[in-house]
């Protein structure tokens, strides 16, 4: 009940503001009671219980096998939690809405709506449905509010995530029809039944997974199907980009991660090697253009691209600690990006520029906007201390110890090794950023710009709060994700385990 | 229990009925006429569901020309559904047929305007239940006799003589395809009714190549109705001059009409390798081509026409795939937002015009018109929880099952040019700023009907399952229950 609660809480929130309810209270009073259903779901969530919590089922068409069933394991509660939180933030962040300010929230609602349903669904159908159906606020978010070239950045994400999604669709459908008739479901618990008995065919995993890894590649804006992340969320309004780069981008992962590595496990050791070049394309050469931009929201979008990459890094490494790091730097991510993308938003809504080289010195007349900005920059770069550090050293570490046993360096770590430099490059562009926008010489057309109200206050405390604590107590998501991954990657942690094999390691 | 025939005749006489009231009663509102039909229609469609069982092992007489199989009834009742639609739709109209008529009467030609969708009804019916080529012939001719009346009716406007010029003359070149394509195949199996000639083919002994030479002919004609590539140049002309509400029927029941015939036709046929090749060809040669024409489009009437080859190449790869289910939901889901969506474009076009841009602000004029235009063409782009993106997803199913990589891999393609295209009518109505700020009239029946329309699609789109249940035989429907 309570998953249903969720799910559909920001729907009839948004059909209730668009029929013509006050539109700020509304979405601030849904996101709120979201946050507060997801929170008490986490308290409530049960360790002990081997498979989903809240589990609620309606069946939908017999022929098919398919129901519209809802349940929590540990990773998708973290990404409630994390859509939860976002959400929150991105209504409280929304300022002054001048054209159509009832749309504006009802686009963000559907959006979160759309989040929030693929995360909980346990039916492939719906868990696809759900995703694509934030694609139309998305586009018209970008379109009506956004900035700079909107239009095209609306047109390419739309193109860009269709055209992903269908790929995707398409690799589901393979998936579904690749079981034995017996087992064939859409139930995501039945389907990992039938993989983990062995049921889907070697050759049929790697076509599927290749198909899934290019459909979620392009939503998760892999490289070389990037090009359209950085300039949607530079035109997007600041709330829209918090959402969409924190928390729907986070889909497709979270897909890679339920789906194509437990289910497909021969699969994903036969494109390894594919995943581990495009991943080192996220991390290094996304990272060295991402220096190269000159402006504020265009780099936020380029980082976004970039850390990507680890995610990734920890994904491709199959083994427990790995992918418990892909899972906790998801939700860091999620958290950090937000908190950069709503404070540029503000400078934006002040200066009307993001371009650096006009920036400068705004520490001075903006200490709040600063410090927010400075916990995002610091939680990005992987400062000790911040969620983002303890899940990249999971991810690190596990990438490095896949084929430790072997004499010579294996491809997983010599990957790891080059991704490692990715820290650097961030902490460069990072900081740089940091320091042209907020330090150094104020100009004078700059002396009366506003600090953040302090109502925002809130919402920052709330993105900072869970990436310290989660920094320092990642054990509070490591407790409940671990017995969910022993749960489902059984068969592939074991297959990992011996895929040191000699076609990746370098003599 | 009512004999299946007796809905074809009830329809007909409906027809006949409002006719002579137009013809004798000159002084009352015409637009009641349309009410009649509407309401008569209803009854038929309500009549449908207590049909008596056709007898089940008689192919021979009558029963060898028509059926009565759940397909055949399935798009009856189809082809009632689209008809009160554009019925309704037609009373929107009615003002701009008074305007593009000369006559005394400033309600001359409205009578016949109302009156001959149900004769078109009345050939639709009798396609679907065709099982004969000499019936599928007739009924065929039936449809397109009306159409050719119905294209040009606004015969003001150079636009729709043009149209009624193109469909007639292209119209009746494919109806000669199809009668050589009959003899054809008539002269070497010996017989017109499809299961005869399945039987005639599958006892071997039969010539092959003039069979393949008989079917191609019939497929070019059915080519035509459908609007399948290269039979497709006369649909972006045709349906932009013709009355707004005559191209919904066009796209709608003609090409439904077109796709049953098809199924039946091509099942004696599929044991030739060839012809599936064939359609495959067509099939990514639709798809490329309507989804690619459509991208420049910036007259809506004329995006629709692309669309609707569009889809016509969509559901190719649900015949191609042997789905029958698939394509039968497709065309419920196409049938559903395509009437919205020209539904919305009469009332818009009465206000404005039928050019992409006159829908620019309708946010503003008319939010409900740009809600329903949103979820009409989120539908006809596939976006998931709306009809269109089942009917997608069961015909790439079918496709995957049946292993066309090729076709799957344009329709994906495709399907991305086609957000493209959808949601440049959606950009019109949100983002650009609008000239007038003047309210966009709106009657209630039609409001009722957008209403009604948009929730079946919502709801096609969760709950797929009724129309999938409306195809089975097994199921107990009243049919096979008194069986």
């Amino acid at each position: 009940m309570i998953l249903l609660f969720i799910v559909f809480c920001p729907v009839i929130a948004a059909l209730v503001i668009c029929a013509g309810a006050p539109a700020r209270r509304t979405a601030l009073g849904a996101s709120a009671s979201m946050l507060l259903a997801a929170a008490g779901a986490f308290l409530a969530f049960d360790h002990a219980e081997q498979g989903f919590n809240f589990v609620t089922s309606m069946p939908i068409s017999s022929e098919w096998r398919l129901s519209f069933t809802l349940g929590l394991d540990g990773l998708s509660m973290i990404m409630v939690l994390l859509t939860a939180i976002v959400t929150l933030a991105a209504v409280w962040f929304t300022g002054k809405i001048v054209r159509h300010e009832n749309a504006f929230y009802a686009c963000l609602l559907l959006i979160s709506a759309g989040a929030m349903g693929a995360f909980a669904s346990l039916d492939l159908f719906f868990f696809y449905a759900f995703h694509e159906l934030a694609l139309i606020p998305t586009f018209l978010l970008i379109g009506i509010w956004g900035s700079g070239n909107r239009f095209t950045a609306a047109w390419k994400v739309t193109i860009y995530l269709a055209t992903g999604s269908f790929i995707l669709l398409l690799g589901l459908i393979l998936l579904y029809r690749s079981v034995p008739e017996a087992a064939r479901s859409f139930d995501l618990r039945v389907l990992q039944t039938a993989a983990a008995a062995g049921q889907i065919p070697v050759e049929a995993q790697r076509h599927i997974y290749l198909l899934l890894l290019i459909g979620f590649g392009i939503l998760i804006s892999l490289f070389p199907f990037h090009t359209w992340a950085p300039e949607a969320y530079a035109c997007a309004p600041a709330p829209a980009a918090m959402l969409h780069a924190g928390v729907l981008k986070k889909f497709g992962l979270y897909g890679l991660l339920r789906i194509a590595v437990p289910m497909l496990p021969e699969g994903a050791r036969h494109w390894a090697w594919l995943l581990m070049i495009l991943l080192l394309g996220n991390i290094i050469y996304v990272g060295l253009v991402t220096i190269a931009q000159k402006r504020l929201d265009w780099m936020l979008g380029y980082s976004s691209v970039m850390h990507m990459g680890y995610i990734f890094l920890g994904i491709a490494s199959a083994n427990l600690l790995g992918i418990n790091g892909a899972a906790i730097l998801m939700f860091a991510h999620g958290l950090s990006i937000a908190l950069l993308f709503a404070v540029a938003g503000q400078v934006r809504e002040r200066t009307g520029t993001l371009v650096l080289a006009d920036l400068g010195g705004l520490g001075r007349v903006m200490p709040l906007g600063a410090f927010a900005f400075g916990l995002g920059v610091f939680a990005s770069i992987g400062l000790p201390g911040f969620a983002n550090f303890s899940a990249e050293v999971l991810v690190f570490f596990g990438a490095f110890r896949n084929g430790a046993d072997f004499g010579g360096f294996h491809a997983f770590q010599i990957a790891t090794l080059l991704a490692l430099w990715g820290v650097v490059i961030s902490a460069v562009y990072m900081l740089r950023a940091y320091r042209a926008t907020f330090m150094g010489t104020i100009s004078e057309q700059w002396r009366s710009v506003a600090d953040l109200p302090g109502r925002l206050r809130t919402p920052i405390a709330l993105l900072a709060v869970a990436l310290l604590w989660l920094g320092f107590f990642p054990q509070t998501f490591v407790r409940i994700l671990v017995p969910t991954f022993r749960n489902y990657f059984p068969t592939s942690s074991a297959q990992f385990a011996r895929s040191g094999d000699s076609a990746y390691t370098v003599r | 229990m009512i004999s299946a025939p007796a809905l074809e005749i009830a329809v007909l006489l409906l027809g006949l009925f409002v006719l002579l009231v137009e013809a004798f009663a000159t002084k009352i509102e015409k637009r009641t006429l349309a009410m009649i039909a509407i309401v008569g229609l209803a009854c038929v469609l309500c009549a449908s569901f207590f049909l008596a069982p056709a007898p089940a092992a008689a192919a021979s007489g009558f029963w060898s020309f028509y059926s009565a199989d759940p397909l055949a009834l399935f798009f009856k009742r189809f082809a009632l559904v689209t008809t009160i639609l554009v019925l309704i739709m037609m009373i929107d109209y009615a003002p701009i047929v008074r305007q593009s008529i000369h006559g005394a009467t400033h309600q001359s030609g409205l009578g016949e305007f109302f009156a001959l969708p149900l004769f078109t009804c009345v050939g639709l019916m009798w396609m679907a239940a065709a099982v004969d080529f000499v019936m599928i012939f007739v009924s065929l001719e039936v449809v397109t006799m009306s159409f050719y009346v119905l294209v040009a009716f606004t015969r003001r406007n150079p636009f729709s003589l043009e149209a009624g010029v193109k469909y007639l003359i292209l119209s009746a070149l494919s109806t000669a395809f199809l009668v050589y394509g009959i003899t054809w195949i008539f002269g070497v199996t010996g017989e017109t009714n499809l299961d005869r000639v399945a039987a005639a083919l599958g006892a071997g002994g039969v010539e092959e190549g003039p069979v393949l030479l008989g079917m191609s002919l019939v497929l070019v004609a059915l080519g035509f109705k459908i609007a399948a590539v290269p039979f497709q140049i006369w649909v972006p002309d045709v349906y932009q001059g013709a009355p707004t509400p005559v191209t919904a029927y066009l796209s709608v029941g003609s090409k439904a009409a077109g796709f049953v015939v098809l199924l039946r036709v091509l099942g004696p046929f599929f044991i030739l390798p060839q012809i599936q090749r064939l359609l495959v060809w067509v099939a990514v040669l639709t798809l490329l081509y309507g989804n690619l024409a459509a991208l420049p489009q910036t007259n809506l009437k004329r995006l629709l026409a692309y669309s609707s080859i569009a889809h016509a190449g969509y559901l190719l790869i649900g015949v191609v795939s042997f789905s029958g289910a698939a394509v039968a939901f497709y065309l419920v889901s196409y049938l559903l937002m395509t009437i919205l969506s020209f539904a919305v474009l009469v009332v818009v076009a009465n206000q404005t015009g039928d050019q992409i841009e006159n829908f620019n602000g309708l946010s503003k004029r008319s939010p409900f018109l740009s809600l329903a235009m949103l979820v009409a063409m989120a539908s006809l782009a596939g976006v998931p929880f709306t009809a269109g993106f089942f009917g997608k997803f069961f015909i790439f199913d079918a496709a995957i099952r049946q292993q066309q990589t090729a076709l799957v891999i344009v329709g994906v393609i495709t399907v991305a040019c086609g957000f493209y295209y959808y949601l440049k009518v959606v950009r019109a109505m949100y983002w650009e700023t609008s000239t007038s700020d003047e309210a966009v009239p709106l009657s209630g029946l039609s409001r009722a009907t957008m209403i009604a329309l948009m929730a079946a699609i919502i709801a096609l789109g969760v709950y797929p399952q009724p129309v999938l249940n409306a195809l089975r035989p097994a199921t107990r429907s009243p049919a096979s229950a008194a069986r």
